[in-house]
């Protein structure tokens, strides 16, 4: 039966929702002054960020989103008190081949290792599997992200691709894995869960 | 010093925006070409959107992260085709892209030095410590040239294209700078 009446963007503790350009900024803007967090998301320098250059991002992301119609973006709240604690992404999406990147991350040291990670990659998986009918997921994780490995390897991901030495980072190279999911092995941990 | 431009078969050259439009107007038009290529759906665009696509690049100039070659022939001095670097300075890596668009020349030897060409301009030119590549998993010619220029197959991710019905693979490989140095020495240069 098809099933529309479990919420797409809810999880038990957890809510997906769009960008709130008043309050959020502030919040991703702490975020950016962690750069273990910084290093953790993104291969890019890390760099401490303003709310207002934080704004500007946002502005340019719904910007892209309107024109390339290739990426979903969420941030990611807490039920309780609607409290902004991370953000996710469907992004790079191959509309004609059925594939596209995942992006998530948790912004603060304190929401980490409390399982807000495991709903919210629920939540996103069965967005992009059952809702954009995506074919097949990819995620790109430096070697040194255990946190994020461990994460994917729960949802059945598998590490497909070994870019050795592709990163530079603490003055010495890293391996970055590419790890997939395809829809069949998505649907079965999901119905075991 | 070597010849940075200049391999056995092919040489690099920048060809003027009018003969580039001219030239990938028809090079478009070769399906199996673009699918080789590219994952994306095939295009077709007019000479003159082309045109103006190459006038903008020119007008723009040069950028940092971007490198983009065309390719003559030695021997007859005929514009083959062409080959794109790209670079990310801050992890000392470049992607490599090329095309043969006139198909006489296919399965000659051109392209493995095209790569050959390009791996010499990243490590002696651009200094970088890695170039990487992507190809499907339905070229095994392209696959059998990289890896005689000593690219390692790094892992494939599994069935992200949709061809005609049916999906493939598609390839990762890369090489590092040591490895082609160690192959240089090989060669006796």
């Amino acid at each position: 039966m098809l099933d529309i009446q479990t919420p797409l963007f809810e999880s038990p503790d957890l809510r997906l929702g769009p960008i709130d350009h008043e309050k959020d900024p502030e919040i991703e803007s702490k975020w950016t002054h962690d750069s273990e967090f910084m290093r953790l998301i993104d291969t890019s320098p890390a760099r401490p960020m303003s709310a207002a250059i934080v704004k500007k991002q946002y502005e340019k992301l719904e910007k892209q989103i309107e024109e390339n119609k290739n990426l979903y973006h969420f941030m990611i709240r807490t039920k309780a008190d609607d409290r902004l604690i991370g953000k996710a992404a469907i992004q790079w999406i191959e509309w004609s081949n059925g594939n596209a990147f995942l992006r998530i991350g948790i912004g603060s040291a304190e929401d980490r290792r409390k399982g807000y990670g495991t709903q919210a990659l629920g939540m996103l998986l069965r967005f992009a599997f059952a809702e954009l009918n995506l074919f097949r997921l990819s995620a790109i994780v430096p070697e040194y992200n255990e946190g994020a490995i461990a994460l994917l390897q729960k949802f059945g991901f598998t590490q497909e691709v070994c870019r050795r030495r592709a990163l530079e980072r603490d003055a010495r190279r890293w391996d970055l894995y590419v790890f997939g999911l395809l829809r069949d092995e998505w649907q079965i941990t999901a119905t075991k869960s | 010093m070597k010849d940075l431009f200049r391999g056995e078969l092919v040489r690099f050259t920048m060809e003027e925006p009018e003969t580039r439009s001219k030239a990938e107007a028809r090079w478009q038009r070769d399906s199996e070409l673009h699918r080789l290529a590219d994952s994306g759906p095939a295009q077709l665009n007019s000479e003159k959107t082309i045109k103006e696509w190459f006038e903008k690049q020119t007008e723009e100039g040069f950028k940092p992260e971007r490198y983009g070659f065309s390719v003559r022939t030695l021997a007859e001095d005929k514009y083959i085709g062409f080959l794109g670097i790209w670079v990310d300075l801050i992890h000392s890596e470049a992607w490599v892209g090329l095309g043969i668009g006139e198909r006489d020349f296919w399965s000659k030897g051109y392209g493995t030095d095209m790569m050959k060409l390009c791996m010499q301009y990243v490590f002696r030119e651009l200094g970088l410590q890695r170039l990487s590549l992507g190809l499907h998993e339905y070229n095994p010619r392209a696959l059998r040239s990289y890896e005689k220029c000593g690219f390692r197959l790094e892992g494939r991710t599994r069935q992200d294209l949709l061809r005609e019905g049916r999906r493939y693979d598609s390839l990762w490989m890369g090489i590092l700078r040591e490895e082609w140095l160690e192959m240089q020495k090989g060669d006796g240069k």
